[in-house]
């Protein structure tokens, strides 16, 4: 009885439930395309996948739970060596080449990158001899994160490269520094505030902080040094932000950042997207103007619309208040799986399942947010509901595992680890 | 807090409201003879923002039938003109090239058609009565009470479709669609619930009689002047005739841009409505007017003679009159036309001891023609209504000095000239009121809409004149000898009792205008007309022979054509065009 699997079902029903929103939505987005039914057209393609999501699923139920762990690493390097792959033979869709043909489906092995990460930084993060406050432990993790990276970057799809980020919360619900999230998120203040206000104002401020900052403490002098410091970097850093943004970033990424920061009106160009989708979801209102009948989505004002917009439907046939029921279903979903990692009782397990959990809110939030015009256009697909084969393929093989690792917990009772 | 900001623009965007035109409601003459109907018009439009996607451009060109640089430019001007989610590409449409179009709308997504109703018309005739629509402009947008029309709608303009605008128009329908990105069709918003079905407009019957109307036309043809017939116990307007005129199907919508121009060139002026809008001194047509005034304030009595030598001495001045015998009574002075005894009567009047000054007098005078219609508008639904000249006291006062001005300096106006105008109009009302036997109603030309039982209740209070009825009888018999033995009888029609008074006015730009006023029958007058024929010479040798005509025409249809052929086909195809003006008007309409 204890050694048998046993899935946890509010997760698979959370699952589900995301499963069928995302279904309706892409098939109400395509209705006017010349899908009559669910299974023409782009929702008819999105239900196989999920058909072969489920068989896949019923394969990993059936192995052992340890099987992932052993063959870990195995995984991560047949994921990169797909990634070096895709640059070799990968054919090039809307200017990047990531995919990779077989007969007359293509496959994005950037989505199942992340899979294979997480394994590798689970296998690694498990070994016992390994501790995220060791620098050289951190640096191989480092190596590990940003290996596949730099492959997709490689392959032009930054956006999805980005996702990677999302393993730094993982790192740090393992014990790393939460120094390291605060850097990043002072980081992007002061780059925000650089391109706002200019880097002359920007400093000026910094240094009338400073000042200010001194005249009520002058008498503490430890703080005196550090603060000089700090302000100097904080200054150097925002010096180094006009150029990272004139020179690494490309053109459209910084008409989509500036268009975001209010910096840029462009409605016709890099802000048409942005623009549509908020007419979009601002004209559902509270309840929506019902399924299938959203004016914006019939009339395909919105490109991308099935794909990394699919929101948009949600928020103009469903309203606010689908919208809401949407997050917080995703919302929910992740809590659950932060739940399950917590009572996991082997480390890999926990940080495998942290792993896919951080993803998906790193998905989330970035999708919705730029849906909505709060976060630059990123295109990356919101999990299980965005229209793509790789996407939902990757998604639910990456939660069925976590659910596998899950369902085998109670085998773990006598392990050493907690 | 909820804000529908965001809805609005939505809808902005994918909705398209399409407005459905109703029918205009039609004109029928005072017989329910059918004048004016609709013929639709179709605009190819384009959905805004303009979003061409896949469009075989060169064959959409060659449907119709324009290059590929025209095509450019329409695009530019339509992408400038957007309004409301649409702008027209091409407007007016013909028939069958929008069917040929329609056909193959689906190949050119972004483009529709509008359908409106443009005005078509059974007879060339009326077009100043009848008026004509135009597209509403900034001005008809902004004064609108309440907000019916938008860019692109159509208005009446000018006559009956203009003053009844409200009427004729019904009330737009509405439809809303969604629509793509290429504006293509996606079906009828919340299942056409907003939808509005369209009314169609009240039908209107006018008191005009097409038959003689189209008569009046063909007399006039070929000559500058009007024609007014009234009926005197209701005030309806019979006949109301300018020319030159103009086919009122040139004016219409889809045909206005080729003629309009032209025809504000053409000298002669024939968009001009001389029948309300041109005042002429009535000459002696005034005659019958000026004797009714001196025998009501007591300058002259019924059996008044005044000797006339062939003259009206006036200092060292003379005015002159016909030939006709020395000792004339009030009923030879209308006959014969005798400026000496409206000169004495005039005198007689404005030496009148009850007057204090001539000041006075003249006021006296004054508010006398007044009551008869003149120097004021009478109110009449005809457009272009002109008032005509009547002046006030002020102005001698200005011309020759306070209290330094009487009789001698303003004699003229007693047989009609000087400062004094009259429109053919006016001229009819003062026949009619005298018909009347001291009385008008405001002539107009609505008889009836359709749906209603009133017209509106200006056209139903009688006017009466300060001339007691009493004093009609010998006038009028004056202006029945006119027609038997005066100036009128050479065209006078056998068996019917015409009361008239020809009228020959000094103009002087030209020849002069040949005028005359009359009613028929004397026993229970039926009508009243004016007649000015411009530049023709006297009144009796076109503007009575004219008058007669159509009094004939209307008061013994059965003697039709006429019992004096000669004398119509005389008027018929007499071109009485002054020559300056001739070779310019070929070179308009038959240039190249």
């Amino acid at each position: 009885m204890e050694d048998r699997a046993r899935i946890d079902i509010i997760s698979l029903l959370l699952y589900l439930s995301l499963v069928a929103l995302g279904i309706a939505s892409v098939y109400s987005a395509t209705s006017e395309q010349g899908a009559f039914t669910l299974l023409d057209g782009r929702s008819g393609k999105q239900l196989m996948w999920f058909g072969v999501s489920f068989f896949l699923g019923a394969i990993i139920f059936l192995l052992n739970a340890n099987f992932f762990e052993i063959f870990s690493w195995y995984f991560y390097i047949l994921l990169m060596l797909m990634l070096v792959a895709v640059l070799l033979v990968g054919s090039e869709i809307a200017g990047s080449r990531s995919w990779i043909k077989i007969g007359s489906f293509s496959l994005q092995p950037a989505e199942f990158a992340k899979y294979g990460t997480a394994f590798a930084v689970s296998a690694y993060l498990s070994r016992i001899d390994v501790s995220l406050e060791n620098r050289k432990d951190l640096l191989r993790i480092a190596g590990i994160i940003f290996l596949p990276m730099a492959l997709i970057v490689l392959q032009g799809d930054a956006g999805s490269a980005l996702v990677f980020l999302s393993f730094i919360l993982v790192l740090y619900r393992e014990g790393l520094t939460p120094l390291v999230l605060v850097l990043g998120i002072s980081a992007i203040f002061i780059f925000i505030l650089t391109l706002y206000f200019g880097i002359v104002a920007f400093s000026i401020a910094v240094l009338v902080g400073l000042v200010v900052f001194y005249a009520f403490t002058f008498t503490n002098k430890k703080a005196l040094v550090p603060s000089i410091a700090i302000a100097t970097i904080v200054i150097l850093f925002s010096f180094s932000v006009q150029f990272i943004f004139k020179n690494i970033l490309q053109e459209h990424q910084q008409k989509r950042i500036l268009v975001t920061l209010n910096l840029l009106e462009d409605k016709k160009g890099a802000g048409y997207n942005v623009d549509q989708a908020k007419i979009a979801i601002g004209s559902g209102g509270l309840t929506g103007k019902g399924f299938l009948n959203g004016s914006h989505t019939k009339g395909d004002f919105i490109p991308e619309q099935t794909t990394d917009f699919i929101f948009c439907t949600i928020g103009e046939e469903g309203g606010w208040m689908w919208s809401s029921i949407t997050v917080s279903l995703f919302v929910l979903f992740i809590l659950r799986l932060f739940y399950l990692a917590r009572r996991a009782k082997k480390r890999f397990k926990r940080i495998f399942i942290y792993s896919i959990a951080s993803v998906i809110f790193f998905h989330l939030t970035i999708n919705v947010g730029m849906t909505i015009g709060l976060m630059p256009v990123i295109g990356i697909p919101l999990p299980l509901i965005s229209y793509g084969g790789s996407s939902v393929l990757a998604f639910s093989v990456f939660i069925f595992t976590a659910l596998r690792l899950d369902a085998s917990r109670n085998q773990d009772l006598n392990s050493i680890y907690s | 807090m909820l804000d529908d900001k965001y809805t609005r623009i939505a809808e902005k965007i994918s909705l398209r409201k399409q407005t459905i035109y109703p029918q205009r409601g039609l004109i029928f003459d005072r017989n329910k003879k059918l004048v004016v109907y609709n013929e639709p018009v179709y605009d190819l439009m384009l959905s805004v923002p303009i979003k061409l996607k896949d469009i075989d451009t060169s064959s959409f060109c060659s449907l119709l039938d324009i290059t590929r640089a025209e095509f450019d430019k329409r695009l530019e001007t339509s992408k400038a003109r957007a309004y409301q989610g649409k702008s027209v590409f091409k407007k007016n449409i013909p028939n069958r090239l929008y069917a040929q179009i329609q056909e193959r709308l689906f190949e050119f997504k972004g483009f529709f058609f509008e359908i409106r109703q443009d005005r078509n018309y059974k007879y060339n005739s009326s077009a100043h009565v009848l008026g004509y629509l135009g597209e509403v402009n900034k001005s008809d947008l902004v004064s609108q009470e309440e907000n019916y029309y938008e860019q692109g709608d159509f208005i009446g303009k000018k006559g009956v479709e203009s003053f009844y605008e409200t009427n004729l128009r019904g009330l737009k329908g509405e439809r809303y669609y969604y629509v793509d990105k290429f504006g293509v069709n996606k079906g009828l918003y919340r299942d056409g619930k907003l939808d509005v079905e369209p009314q169609d407009g009240n039908n209107l019957i006018l008191t005009i009689d097409i038959d003689l109307q189209e008569f009046g036309e063909k007399l006039l043809s070929n000559k500058m002047g009007s024609i007014v017939a009234i009926e005197p116990k209701t005030g309806e307007i019979l006949a109301l005739i300018s020319s030159p005129y103009y086919n009122p199907a040139n004016f219409n919508i889809q045909n206005r841009s080729k003629y309009y121009g032209r025809a504000l060139q053409d000298p002669t002026k024939p968009i001009y409505n001389r029948a309300v809008s041109a005042p002429y001194p009535p000459g002696s047509t005034f005659k019958p007017l000026m004797a009714l005034i001196g025998l009501q304030d007591g300058a002259i009595t019924a059996e008044t003679h005044f000797g006339c030598p062939g003259y009206y001495r006036l200092g060292n001045r003379i005015i002159r009159c016909h030939p006709h015998s020395f000792s004339t009574s009030l009923e030879r002075s209308i006959a014969s036309s005798c400026n000496t005894y409206y000169c004495n009567t005039f005198k007689n009047f404005m030496q009148n001891e009850k007057y204090k000054s001539s000041e006075e007098a003249y006021n006296s005078w004054k508010s006398y023609l007044e009551s008869f219609g003149i120097g004021h508008k009478l109110d009449i639904d005809v457009s272009g209504e002109f008032g005509g000249w009547l002046k006030d006291a002020s102005f001698y006062d200005k011309m020759h000095g306070k209290d330094r001005w009487n009789y001698a300096r303003i004699i003229s106006l007693s047989f009609g000239q000087g400062e004094l105008g009259f429109t053919p109009m006016q001229m009819a009302n003062v026949a009619s009121s005298i018909a009347n036997r001291g009385f008008y109603f405001t002539p107009h030309v609505l008889k009836q809409i359709e749906g209603l039982d009133t017209i509106p209740a200006r056209y139903l209070v009688k006017h009466n004149t300060k001339v007691a009825p009493q004093h009609f009888d010998a006038v009028i018999a004056g202006m029945f000898a006119v027609t038997q033995s005066g100036t009128a009888a050479g065209s006078t029609i056998k068996g019917i009792n015409i009361a008239g008074k020809t009228g020959t006015v000094q103009n002087p730009h030209g020849k002069n205008h040949s005028a005359y006023m009359a009613f028929a029958p004397i026993e229970d007058p039926k009508i009243a007309i004016a007649v000015v024929v411009e530049e023709a010479g006297y009144g009796a040798s076109w503007a009575a022979p004219m008058a007669h005509l159509i009094i004939e025409r209307y008061l013994m249809p059965e003697t039709v054509p006429t019992t004096k052929k000669y004398l119509e086909e005389r008027m018929i195809n007499a071109n009485l065009i002054p020559e300056k003006y001739r070779s310019f008007r070929d070179s308009l309409y038959h240039g190249r």
